[in-house]
């Protein structure tokens, strides 16, 4: 481990930790305890969060404006006990008076809470699900955690912390043509394999950056945890400077490394010769190159989640699905990620292009990437999937398998009942 | 803290959360339901035969995936009382330690517990005692921080 020392320059995830303690030189392996600037919750709230919150045996929450409260998962609820989660969710909410409480027609909550401008860059942000490290794509530093320490931060508004250490992954040139940046974050999943960035923060630099879109970020920030990495942050720049300005989106801080910050490793990747690639079952690492496949025929192909369903995803599907039908024996879910999503998508004629394709055309919610609902799998299907996890079980019977892909490969292979590469369709 | 006796569970590298309890069971709430369910897809046999007392031990990555705390609560539900591993998902790790259940990293893992061993903990001492093999195991230095969550059974009543 790296010791820094004062003189030695901090990464991004140092500089958003020291900003938010009363420790201003820390270096990686530290314990400091941080003032949190939003805790998002979602059904957890229902699940844990309330029955532990109510054994501190107090009348309020620390701040009920820092709250980001949605239910996303089981919406509308698909069977009388996820109800009944969500109404003690709701109970919860009001008795504490949430200030947000964004409800359940809005989306999924990693799309919901930037589209609604709750992540601003250089804010310290946690939530109750593992992929909270979706903002980092907003130059936010934030992170999942469990019930018990939304507790704490409902109760004090900080929480400890030990400082990560940072990864560099420097990035230079451009995707190919329906070539996607889940292609380069599984590869780089692959590359570091489940473990590889286990406690530590991954910090996205160069210039190739500037060819990813926000959307495109997401997907990166969305799924570094699939590495075991604390946070995914990307260097602030004018394509994010425009989208804040877009959604009208101010006081914020922008985040970037000093140029002597000390990285534990340093990765370089050409987006040109990221190629199309599937995590086959049942783990995010075991990814391979879909020319290198057998013909691996599928049941079901899924297009939507925190991960993957994003206007620029659903445009890019639509491409590839326009004026053709899905193969007899698939059966295509689409699900836009949020309500806004999903609105745009109608305007822009995606979902009639989905529906005439074949494809079922779901609302907003996480629901089939975890088994929930709107499309589980039965006993030894095969789906292929834009989602984040391809554990056993993850999305119906233990029997079935799960290939994670891009939106493009995924509506590819709908088109021809096997998995295939999006650029010989 | 008191001393921790129990038998050895042995698992592989990168359980999971959907491993130690899936999704489709969160929506119970109630925690001796979903515990009835724990690491089922892998060891069907599991929750039969553990019992208060007895320790998990597995290789790298132990818990990636999920943030659902239901994944160590369960456990605390069904008595066990430590969990070692070569590494911990930093999620994992803080929602152990936050719930009041040592988390100790030991290296190479296979060669120093086999199922069924019986281990003495003394995080006091910062050792493991391994009964069965007759070994004795020094841990890695646990930060006093962690100690202190510990030492008063889990984070919230550190902080009531």
């Amino acid at each position: 481990m790296k010791l820094l020392t004062e003189n030695s320059g901090k990464t991004i995830a140092e500089k958003i930790l020291s900003e938010h303690s009363s420790n201003k030189t820390i270096s990686p392996g530290e314990f400091i305890e941080a003032d949190i600037d939003l805790v998002m919750v979602h059904e957890q709230l229902g699940g844990r969060i309330h029955k532990e919150y109510e054994k501190l045996e107090l009348d309020k929450v620390w701040d009920p404006d820092k709250i980001f409260f949605i239910l996303d998962h089981w919406v509308p609820a698909p069977s009388i006990e996820a109800a009944k989660m969500h109404q003690d969710c709701r109970k919860f909410a009001k008795k504490y008076k949430f200030k947000h409480d964004i409800g359940m027609d809005k989306g999924i909550c990693h799309q919901v809470l930037p589209e609604l401008g709750f992540a601003k860059p250089g804010m310290l942000i946690v939530g109750s699900d593992s992929h909270t490290t979706t903002y980092g794509a907003f130059n936010c530093f934030s992170t999942g955690i469990g019930a018990t320490d939304v507790s704490v931060v409902f109760a004090t508004g900080k929480l400890w912390f030990m400082v990560p250490e940072t990864q560099k992954f420097s990035l230079k040139g451009q995707l190919r043509e329906n070539v996607m940046s889940k292609d380069l974050i599984l590869q780089i999943i692959r590359d570091l394999s489940i473990g590889g960035a286990e406690y530590k923060s991954m910090e996205f630099h160069g210039d190739g950056i500037k060819s990813l879109s926000i959307d495109s970020r997401m997907t990166v920030s969305n799924m570094v945890v699939e590495a075991g990495a604390k946070s995914g942050i990307f260097i602030p720049d004018n394509e994010l400077v425009e989208w804040l300005k877009g959604r009208s989106i101010s006081n914020y801080k922008l985040t970037m490394p000093d140029d002597n910050a000390v990285y534990v490793e340093e990765f370089n990747y050409d987006l040109s010769q990221i190629v199309p690639v599937v995590a086959k079952p049942a783990s995010p690492d075991n990814v391979v190159p879909v020319s290198e496949l057998p013909e691996i025929k599928i049941d079901q192909a899924f297009l939507g989640s925190c991960t993957n369903g994003r206007l620029e995803d659903l445009r890019q599907a639509a491409q590839i699905l326009k004026n053709k039908k899905i193969h007899p024996d698939v059966r295509l879910i689409v699900i836009p990620a949020s309500k806004e999503i999903y609105l745009k998508a109608i305007r822009e004629g995606l979902i009639e292009i989905f529906l005439n394709s074949g494809a079922i055309v779901g609302n907003p919610t996480c629901g089939p990437c975890f088994g929930g609902h709107l499309g589980v799998l039965g006993p030894n299907e095969i789906c292929i999937s834009t989602t984040n996890r391809n554990f056993i079980g993850r999305m119906g019977d233990i029997t079935s398998q799960i290939y994670l892909a891009s939106p493009t490969t995924t509506v590819a292979s709908a088109l021809k009942g096997k998995i295939v590469d999006p650029r010989e369709v | 803290m008191k001393e921790i006796k129990g038998r050895v569970f042995l698992f592989g590298d990168n359980i999971n959360t959907d491993d130690i309890i899936p999704h489709r069971y969160l929506t119970l709430r109630d925690n001796g339901e979903i515990a009835k369910h724990v690491l089922e897809n892998l060891r069907p046999d599991f929750v039969q035969n553990v019992r208060k007392g007895d320790i998990i031990v597995a290789g790298k990555n132990f818990g990636s995936g999920s943030s659902r705390e239901e994944a160590v609560n369960v456990l605390k539900v069904l008595g066990i009382e430590a969990v070692i591993a070569e590494s911990f998902a930093r999620i994992y790790f803080r929602n152990l330690i936050n719930l009041g259940i040592p988390a100790l990293k030991i290296n190479d893992v296979k060669k120093k517990f086999s199922e069924g061993d019986i281990l003495k903990i003394s995080i006091k001492n910062e050792v493991i005692v391994n009964e069965t093999k007759k070994i004795k195991i020094q841990m890695c230095k646990i930060p006093k921080f962690l100690v202190e969550i510990l030492e008063v059974g889990g984070i919230l009543n550190k902080i009531k």
